[in-house]
């Protein structure tokens, strides 16, 4: 599609989440910056969010992923099975390679 | 908001007022493919730049009205001026009601 990103990630691929601050409208979740997880599957390509909350095109469209994550390593208190996961949907430019996170 | 820290989740369902119903109708007409006059980030964007203070004392349609409200002032389909001259107008028919 020539309108949108192509994605640099696969299913299996270790990923860390940036850990960014901005100001503006961003749909990473703060509970998963700087944290790593594993790409659960690539959800589509979609219109960049934080652009469409300024009311402009959002495009060319981004990769969204589904990143599952170890809730222990998510919640640093965790109490639960240690083998429990929350899997959370991210914007393929919220994410690096783990390991060469910029 | 946004995954920070926040006190326990609310469990109980309540009865929606009139006017909250109204909102979420204006939501959903303003937001139809046919309009396209806001779009669902744009409202997030507002509720978010509320700031953590006013985000916990509003109710939940309290913020969307806020930021429909804002985001119909940013795309100029109302004016500042007509908002403040509209709600006088509604606030005396309110008063004159009694």
């Amino acid at each position: 599609m020539a309108d949108a990103v192509a994605p640099r990630f696969h299913v299996g691929d270790r990923v860390t989440v940036r850990a960014a601050y901005p100001i503006g409208h961003v749909r990473t979740p703060s509970y998963v910056r700087g944290k790593h997880g594993v790409i659960e599957r690539l959800c589509g390509t979609y219109p960049n969010p934080e652009e469409l909350a300024y009311a402009r095109p959002g495009l060319p469209k981004l990769p969204l992923y589904r990143v599952r994550f170890l809730q222990r390593d998510v919640w640093p208190d965790y109490t639960g099975q240690p083998a429990d996961v929350v899997e959370v949907e991210i914007y393929q430019h919220w994410l690096e390679t783990e390991g060469q996170a910029r | 908001m946004g995954g920070l820290p926040a006190g326990a989740i609310e469990r109980t369902e309540h009865d929606y007022a009139l006017w909250e119903k109204r909102v979420d109708a204006l939501m959903m007409l303003l937001s139809s493919k046919d309009r396209r006059l806001l779009s669902v980030d744009e409202l997030r964007r507002n509720i978010e730049s509320l700031g953590a203070d006013a985000y916990d004392k509003m109710t939940y349609y309290e913020r969307w009205i806020y930021a429909i409200t804002q985001t119909l002032i940013q795309r100029g389909v109302i004016t500042v001026d007509e908002l403040g001259r509209k709600i006088k107008v509604v606030q005396d028919r309110e008063e004159q009601r009694g």
